[in-house]
């Protein structure tokens, strides 16, 4: 009996790790962006200065949350065309096939690949591809750093939209099969309407995979403090600001980095709870 | 009489002679696009990996792995006497071994005994706070625990830049990994084991240790290995904690480079272009093989 005393609470003492963890995060950030909320206050939000030279230090987050929001909208409309298809294709079209599982297998290796290595293959390869074809004249930017996103992203759309698409009963299918209807007009009245939410969901967990992408976006965006204009404008996102400025950054910048950590924080964590929360709706 | 069903018009003879050849016509069209889609989703894939192979694979030798990287000046008089830039990544890999296995010492008793507390505690309220917890940390961006791990580790205990900073960071990133994997793969060993050994009057203790945990054990070496996988590649938490350093260090409290580290520092020096792809296929190659081998086990568990 007392051997399962000790064990509980064990088990229990090693939980409140994660309250630990998690409670001094949120204070972290918030203490560490003290200074610049002193500062700035609310006006953070919306200024769009970025200028850390000495002694007129202004700091506002603005072009980076457009930044972050512009590339991020993209790559998800970027990605879902690639996404739904494969979904498609591996869970409906060739479902239990040996090609739906190599296909599956490839598209899952896309998450495991690092994000560094995503960052060079576009700066290397994706980057003079898009000069060549006249669409950007430098190659960097809004449109590059979406792409890449797109790619990296297609995993995570795919993953959940795979399991509800596969999840649809069959007597459902096969009842609108028996009344004569085409594979597309079972997808489009069938599959759809029962698996939405879960797609949604997926998507919407996708994008929140896209809102924190450090590397890749940083190599590819151009590193501008300014908001985005067009589609091949150089910009900078939350998380690529934080990566190129934080190592010499002190004082004044460095909580303004902070807080832009906490925005970013705040605003994946409330993505991500958007989503969970159609997930635990649909199970 | 003629019919209406779903805007399908049928005559009185019960043909749909034009409106069939148009579904059919819009299904083979659909089938089209998801076949095309799909295979730009996996030529990007091969491409990528192809890439990497193609232009790394000739710098990989015995040096690659025993030397450290060289400097710039180095790398520049090869580069200008048109020889193969000297050295290779050996202070890397020793770092990143260092980092991933002190942030697995760190990480993996507490997202078992997590993991154990989720699966016992099932329904509690409690349970389902720390789970959802455990969802917000998996979600925060890798650069985020990087400031983190700086305001907590590099400003306040060692004092700079150091291994068990990034480790810290690392094992953060792992933990929610662990705890749900090990959640799922606790769920699926059936309660009539568990209940067998209770039954027989086992401490719950010896219950976990000699049935759960042997039951469900390629479950949890796949989450471990899962989540080692994740943070191989990571860069960002690493510059922000370690930030890298030109020769091999064991010193805990002292910086330590990482292969993806010394990737950023090539792609930053032009004199060492030609080290990038050699380092990049070794990380990748690294980061997929256990990604596929904990995929391979998970797989043979389920059979």
């Amino acid at each position: 009996m007392n051997s399962d005393k000790v064990l509980k609470s064990v088990l229990f003492t090693a939980s409140l790790l994660i309250l630990l963890i998690s409670g001094g995060m949120v204070y972290s950030l918030f203490r560490g962006s003290m200074l610049s909320f002193h500062h700035f206050g609310w006006n953070f939000l919306i200024s769009s200065h970025w200028d850390p030279t000495q002694g007129k230090e202004q700091y506002g987050a603005l072009p980076f949350i457009a930044g972050t929001i512009f590339t991020s909208v993209l790559a998800l409309i970027m990605a879902i065309p690639m996404a739904f298809s494969t979904s498609l294709f591996v869970a409906e079209y060739f479902h239990k096939t040996r090609l739906a599982s190599v296909v599956n297998t490839l598209v899952d290796l896309l998450a495991g690949i690092p994000s560094i290595i995503y960052g060079l293959w576009g700066f290397y390869i994706l980057r003079p591809f898009i000069v060549e074809i006249g669409l950007n004249p430098q190659g960097y930017g809004i449109f590059t750093s979406s792409l890449i996103l797109a790619i990296m992203i297609i995993p995570y759309a795919t993953s959940l939209s795979n399991t509800t698409i596969m999840m649809v009963p069959n007597e459902l299918k096969e009842a609108a099969y028996s009344l004569g209807a085409t594979r597309l007009e079972v997808i489009w009245n069938v599959i759809l309407p029962n698996a939405r939410s879960g797609i949604m969901a997926s998507y919407i967990l996708a994008f929140g995979r896209a809102l924190g992408e450090t590397m890749a976006v940083t190599m590819l965006i151009g590193n501008a403090n300014i908001i985005p204009t067009s589609l091949f404008s150089t910009g900078n996102t939350m998380a690529s600001v934080i990566a190129n400025q934080f190592g010499e950054a002190g004082g004044l910048q460095l909580s303004a980095l902070i807080e832009i950590g906490l925005l970013l924080f705040l605003i994946t964590t409330i993505v991500n709870a958007i989503g969970k929360f159609i997930i635990k709706k649909i199970v | 009489m003629d019919l209406i069903y779903n805007n399908i018009k049928i005559n009185a003879a019960g043909t749909l002679p034009d409106q069939s050849a148009k579904r059919k016509t819009k299904d083979h069209l659909f089938l089209t696009l998801v076949i095309f889609f799909s295979a730009i989703t996996i030529s990007l894939v091969l491409l990528i990996i192809g890439t990497l192979v193609m232009k790394g694979y000739h710098q990989i030798n015995w040096a690659f792995f025993t030397q450290i990287a060289p400097d710039t000046f180095q790398a520049m008089m090869a580069k200008i006497s048109g020889k193969v830039i000297p050295g290779g990544i050996a202070n890397g890999i020793t770092g990143s071994v260092y980092l991933v296995f002190l942030s697995s010492v760190i990480a993996i008793p507490f997202g078992l005994l997590i993991g154990i507390f989720l699966y016992e505690n099932g329904n509690k309220r409690y349970a389902g706070f720390i789970r959802d917890i455990t969802d917000v940390l998996q979600g925060i961006p890798s650069i985020v625990i990087g400031i983190i791990i700086y305001l907590w580790v590099v400003v306040h205990i060692t004092h700079s830049y150091s291994i068990l900073a990034g480790s810290v960071s690392l094992a953060i990133m792992m933990l929610p990994l662990i705890i749900r994997s090990t959640e799922e793969s606790l769920k699926m060993v059936p309660d009539t084991l568990k209940e067998a050994a209770i039954a027989l009057g086992t401490p719950y203790y010896k219950v976990i240790l000699r049935v759960l945990i042997p039951t469900s054990f390629s479950g949890l070496i796949t989450g471990i290995l899962l989540a080692i996988s994740r943070v191989l590649g990571e860069t960002a938490p690493l510059m922000l904690t370690t930030l890298g350093n030109p020769v091999i260090n064991w010193d805990v409290t002292k910086p330590v480079s990482a292969v993806p580290l010394l990737v950023w520092q090539f792609y930053n020096d032009p004199n060492m272009v030609d080290l990038i792809w050699s380092s990049t296929l070794f990380l990748m190659g690294f980061v997929l093989l256990l990604n596929l081998t904990s995929k391979w086990i998970a797989s043979k568990q389920q059979n």
